[in-house]
């Protein structure tokens, strides 16, 4: 038998529910207005353009833009042999028009990132391309022998396709082919899966060094006396308060080869003048200059955490019969994950995204895959392939954060 | 009285730091920084400011077209006129960023030579940009550092780790070291960009490139690699000759420059695409590119001024009447003995391909 | 209240636990316990503070030569303020403190120099200190896993203790599921569960509601009676102290003032403090005109002369504070021989049932209390009513000049 339950109704027969919604509306509104603005602002400011660059990496319309009818025209062409007459034509009116406007270069651009050489090509036939007659074939072909080889069509036609999977490809290092689909490249050409996967052991790494060196300076500022720790506190702070150039500059004088630390290596004699230790320029110079800089963000939150643990809790386990050192691992220590879960995570996402600190003192074997996308973004201006990068990284960060909930849980994070 | 005075003094200039973004000057230029934008200030704005009676705004960066690509794209252009490299000019005025110059408009040259003569060979292939100075990409080392071998003469020497054993500085880019590479190699400069074009040629430069991997410090900002060979970190270093030449002439380091197989390359001004000041920034362009304010700026840094007719009014360097200016140009004839023209066309069509190739060669 | 409590403890039978299953469980755990304890020669004391002394910061002590010596089996409770140094020697006991001078020795060896988890004493701390992240088992399991016992054995023991304490279905909920009062006993349980021979308890009870705090009590010292553990516990609490221990160590500036069993504590407090600390109390001042035989003449400040037992004197000329319980006051309308009496005026009166509390002005101290029983004779006092207070001369004890 169903249960029937009547809905409790308030003095006037009115359902109660619906008082309470009506008792509640004006304050829900309140707050929303409240709220409101910093809404409007997160959106216009960090989701729309995040999403704009997103769709920046299956998405790119500058061929269609520009050539759009030779886009169409080239959809029925079957990608086996060189296209009729007709895609000639239309290529050569649109070639001319384009030289006029001023946007071939453009198209040249776009189309050069898929097969090299194809700008100095589309230029060249533009600028011919505003006497030729027909047959446009013939006159296409003798502008510049490229015109001639199948792959160049194909990869052309891949362009004009406005929604494509190639950047993503690109990103995960494969090629898209017209009729054949991705192909993993050449294993010399490889780089960007290497480049995510030294990304994320650097930041495991960091984040590991910055646990070690960070626990036990957080635990003396959670314990020490609070004018003792204030000064420390002063301390680790500090390096939030200095450029972040110029910590990293400090870090070259430091580690150089000619620098105090191998100075003072060869003067104790534990490596000789001519053998001194290579420090920066390569993965340990990224490894401890992020380490310094992004140290603050896991003693922090670790600090905080530790602040709230009374001492009795070991001091328990210590009557209890515990040795300290079962005392720390056993009872303090797991009280501690939700301030190292959320400093790990902290360090760990930011590690992700460095990319001034690796470039100037990583060498070549500390370069991450931040540094791939800043220089796609500012000097190849292959926003596309940036856009790609960037979302996979950024799903990469999601997945981890998806399994450290599940396996920590996100609930046991304490930023502060 | 004089806290307050100086509070508000202090205030005010502030203000006007804060502002000067929106505030619209008569012209904004931009170019890289440093020595180099030091002696355009006096070569070319101040004169220039002399003779209109107009303000300039200078700015700097560290090249890229992504700053112009926003500010056209966004329609909101703070820069009129900005310094650049010749790949970045064609790229830039391929995607119709900057405003198309008539070169014909150009000032002739004192002796009547129109403009599109006077220019050297080839640095007006960019219908938006005017070429300003020849600058060059050579190596060089630290003479004052005592070491157990004989100087350096040739290209070949910076990758004879053998004979000069030690770190190497080069820039973190594929061009300019692509080429080095080859021409250590033996081949002909003017073979060098036709062998770089074949799968074999590039080959050949990655692996000469091999040679070396392991004693490269790899910089990527122009003042490193003068740091990096005065702290001794590297025993040769490739670099851009000016800001070797600034090294030597105003901190006295003793830096000398092997200029055998060195590149030379162009800087050039275009004028961004919906500028306000058009006028202005066309009139500051023709100006600085005259002959007379080339010559003028080649006496505060060595990089070569892009008119022939400029060559016989070089003097000697601004604070010191000793340094003869024309000795340290690239454009010397005995930096010419051995040199390769940067090709731009090259780079423009390949440098995609090339740098993904040279990137996973640097990853691996 | 203070004093019905008083007379609860010395007047009446023991309670019984309020709930017969406790008892009855508890009985189990008891004898389980008892097979495995080590009963030590009563004459020499278990625990003992020599000559004790600590600092913090090497300007002032905050325990001055502490002695103190404690049976086994016995319930000792250090009672004082605040700051009186009583739980900085229950940390010294506990090895988190070291004591600046002087050995504190556990069952016949100095201890000084043993790390806490050495020493094998259990301990109940002020917020409980259970384990936040662990279960009320794993809680329980802590020091009998941390001894590497069997998991069989563990788990057996946690079942019993779990029993003891009533809490045998909250083995799984984490500690912050608990109301206070599981807490406190899941706490308890936990110094107990591995069969110490001293259990220390630093105001275990401070955290409870009044209610829950007196059953707890009870449910403390039947554990202590019952399975001849020796405890030292710490409190600020007078009525707590007087409930369950066997003896007091009354503490105040870092020194003991009096160490007794609750009766003599209450009836022969041996100096001012003591008497105002424990129990409600009537001070007189005065100075000393004469010493005989173990009584003082005092001359009261305005002019009254009381005789006094000579507890803690000095002769002839000093000031003395005379002490007078509230309930060993008589008032009458008249002098009756054989008793000291004053003249008082009636100030204020409570009636409180069982008696009326009587706020009096007795020699120009208008705080001066006398709880008069509630019998017909007694129901015609008056606000205002000048009358007479008068006490036998053995009720009054001539102490020392405390303000």
């Amino acid at each position: 038998m169903p249960n029937v339950v009547e809905p409790i109704t308030a003095a006037d027969g009115t359902p109660l529910k619906k008082k309470l919604a009506r008792a509640l509306f004006r304050s829900k509104l309140r707050a929303a207005g409240l709220v409101l603005p910093l809404f409007a602002f997160i959106i216009a400011t960090f989701v729309v353009p995040i999403f704009a660059l997103m769709l920046q990496g299956v998405h790119n319309d500058t061929f269609y833009t520009y050539m759009p009818r030779t886009a169409e025209v080239l959809n029925d062409w079957d990608g086996e042999s060189l296209p009729g007459e007709l895609v000639f034509a239309t290529l050569a009116a649109e070639l001319a028009k384009g030289k006029k406007e001023r946007t071939v270069g453009k198209v040249a651009t776009r189309v050069n990132r898929q097969y090299s050489g194809a700008r100095s090509t589309f230029t060249k036939t533009a600028r011919k391309a505003v006497k030729m007659e027909a047959p446009f074939k013939e006159a296409i072909l003798k502008a510049d022998k490229k015109w001639k080889r199948v792959e160049f069509w194909q990869a052309i036609k891949l362009t004009s396709e406005t929604w494509t999977p190639a950047f993503y490809g690109a990103a995960l290092d494969y090629e898209l082919k017209l009729n054949e689909g991705f192909e993993r490249k050449v294993e010399k050409e490889r780089i960007h899966v290497k480049l995510f996967w030294r990304t994320l052991v650097i930041s495991a790494v960091v984040m590991g060094c910055c646990l070690l060196l960070g626990y036990p300076v957080a635990y003396l500022l959670a314990t020490l006396p609070l004018k003792t720790s204030n000064l420390l506190m002063i301390l680790v702070l500090l390096p939030f308060w200095t450029s972040l150039l110029v910590r990293t500059t400090a870090w070259i004088a430091i580690l150089q080869s000619q620098g105090v630390v191998n100075d003072i290596l060869v003067w104790v004699g534990v490596t000789s003048d001519d053998s001194r230790f290579s420090l920066i320029y390569n993965m340990t110079g990224t490894v401890v200059a992020m380490t310094h800089i992004l140290l603050p963000f896991m003693v922090l939150p670790l600090y905080s955490v530790m602040k709230t643990i009374p001492p009795a809790y070991v001091r328990a386990a210590r009557s209890l019969g515990a040795t300290p050192t079962l005392a720390f691992l056993r009872i303090y220590l797991p009280q501690t994950v939700p301030g190292i879960g959320a400093g790990g995570l902290l360090v760990f996402i930011l590690a992700i995204g460095y990319y001034i600190t690796p470039a100037l003192v990583g060498g070549q074997s500390g370069v991450l895959i931040s540094n791939m996308i800043a220089f796609h973004m500012k000097s190849s201006l292959n926003w596309s392939l940036a856009a790609a990068l960037g979302g996979i990284l950024l799903a990469g960060v999601l997945l981890l954060y998806w399994a450290y909930d599940r396996v920590v849980g996100i609930d046991n994070v304490k930023l502060g | 009285m004089s806290l307050n005075y100086k509070t508000i003094v202090a205030a005010a200039t502030f203000a006007g730091l804060l502002s000067s973004n929106a505030y619209a000057g008569d012209l904004t230029v931009v170019s890289w920084g440093g020595a180099y934008t030091k002696s355009q200030v006096e070569g070319y704005h101040k004169p220039w400011m002399a003779k209109t009676g107009k303000s300039i705004i200078s700015e700097d960066y560290t090249g890229g077209l992504a700053e112009i690509k926003a500010q056209v794209e966004s329609g909101n252009v703070s820069w009129d006129v900005v310094d650049l490299e010749l790949s970045d000019a064609i790229r830039g005025c391929d995607e119709g960023l900057f405003e198309v110059i008539d070169h014909s408009s150009l000032p002739p040259a004192p002796d009547g030579t129109p403009a599109t003569e006077d220019f050297i060979d080839g640095s007006l292939s960019s219908e938006c940009a005017v070429p300003n100075i020849v600058w060059s990409s050579i190596y060089v080392y630290d003479s004052s550092k005592v070491r157990n071998w004989n100087a350096p003469k040739t290209m070949a020497d910076f990758f004879n780790t053998e004979a000069f054993p030690g770190k190497r500085g080069m820039r973190k880019n594929p061009r300019v070291t692509l080429e080095f590479a080859l021409i250590a190699d033996g081949v002909p400069t003017s073979e060098v960009y036709e062998t770089l074009g074949t799968e074999e040629g590039l080959a050949r430069a990655f692996a000469k490139l091999d040679t070396i991997k392991d004693d490269v410090i790899w910089w990527e900002a122009g003042a490193q690699p003068p740091q990096l060979l005065a702290d001794g970190e590297v025993i040769f270093t490739t670099a851009w000759n000016g800001r070797v030449f600034n090294a030597v002439a105003a901190e006295d380091k003793s830096f000398e420059m092997v200029w055998d197989g060195q590149i030379y390359d162009l800087d050039l001004y275009a004028i961004v695409k919906g500028t306000k000041n058009l006028e202005n920034a066309l009139d500051f362009v023709k100006f600085a590119t005259a002959t007379e304010q080339l010559a003028a700026q080649a006496s505060w840094i060595s990089y070569g001024p892009a008119r022939k007719s400029s060559a016989p009014l070089i003097g000697t360097y601004h604070d010191n009447p000793d340094i003869q200016m024309l000795d340290h140009m690239p454009t010397s004839p005995a930096a010419l003995t051995n040199a390769l023209a940067n090709d731009f066309m090259f780079w423009a069509d390949n440098f995609d391909e090339i740098n993904e190739k040279f990137n996973a060669w640097l990853a691996g | 209240m203070k004093r019905e409590k008083y007379a609860s403890k010395i007047g009446r039978p023991q309670h019984l636990p309020s709930n017969m299953v406790t008892c009855f469980y508890l009985t189990l755990f008891i004898f389980s316990l008892h097979s495995g304890n080590i009963m030590l020669d009563s004459s020499d004391p278990f625990v003992r503070f020599k000559n004790v002394q600590k600092s913090y910061d090497g300007e002032t002590l905050v325990v001055k030569d502490l002695n103190l010596d404690i049976a086994a089996g016995e319930f000792v409770t250090m009672l004082g303020p605040s700051g009186s140094g009583k739980t900085t020697c229950l940390m010294m006991l506990a090895g988190f403190e070291t004591a600046t001078h002087g050995d504190i020795e556990l069952g016949g060896r100095p201890i000084n120099n043993i790390p806490p988890h050495k020493r094998g004493i259990g301990m109940v701390f002020q917020n409980y200190a259970l384990f936040p992240h662990l279960t009320v088992a794993e809680n329980l399991a802590f020091p009998l896993k941390v001894r590497k016992m069997s998991a069989a054995e563990v788990e057996d023991k946690v079942a019993k203790v779990l029993d003891m304490v009533q809490m045998r279905a909250f083995g799984d909920r984490k500690p912050a599921q608990l109301s206070g009062g599981q807490q406190q006993r899941i706490a308890l349980a936990r110094a107990l569960v591995f069969e110490p021979d001293l259990v220390l308890m630093d105001e275990p009870l401070g955290a409870l509601d009044k209610q829950l705090r007196e059953h707890m009590q009870y449910e403390i010292k039947h554990i202590h009676e019952s399975l001849g553990v020796t405890v030292v516990y710490v409190t600020h609490d007078q009525s707590e102290a007087l409930t369950m221990s066997n003896r007091i160590a009354v503490f105040n500036d870092g020194v003991v003032q009096q160490l007794a069993d609750p009766v003599t504590l209450y009836e022969k407090p041996e100096n001012a403090f003591v008497a105002q600390f424990i129990g409600e109390n009537n001070r007189l001042l005065g100075t000393v005109k004469d010493v005989t035989k173990g009584i003082a003449s005092v001359e009261l400040d305005n002019g009254d002369m009381v005789k006094a037992l000579a507890i803690n004197v000095g002769g002839k000329g000093e000031r003395s504070l005379l002490s007078v319980r509230p309930e060993r006051c008589i008032v009458t309308p008249k002098k009756s021989r054989g008793l000291t009496a004053l003249n008082g005026r009636i100030e204020e009166l409570i009636y409180l049932g069982d008696h009326i509390r009587c706020r009096m002005n007795v020699a120009g101290d208008d705080d001066f209390i006398v709880k008069v029983p509630n019998t017909s004779s007694q129901l015609g006092l008056v606000i205002g009513a000048e009358v007479y207070v008068g006490w036998e001369t053995s009720d009054c004890r001539a102490l020392d000049y405390l303000y």
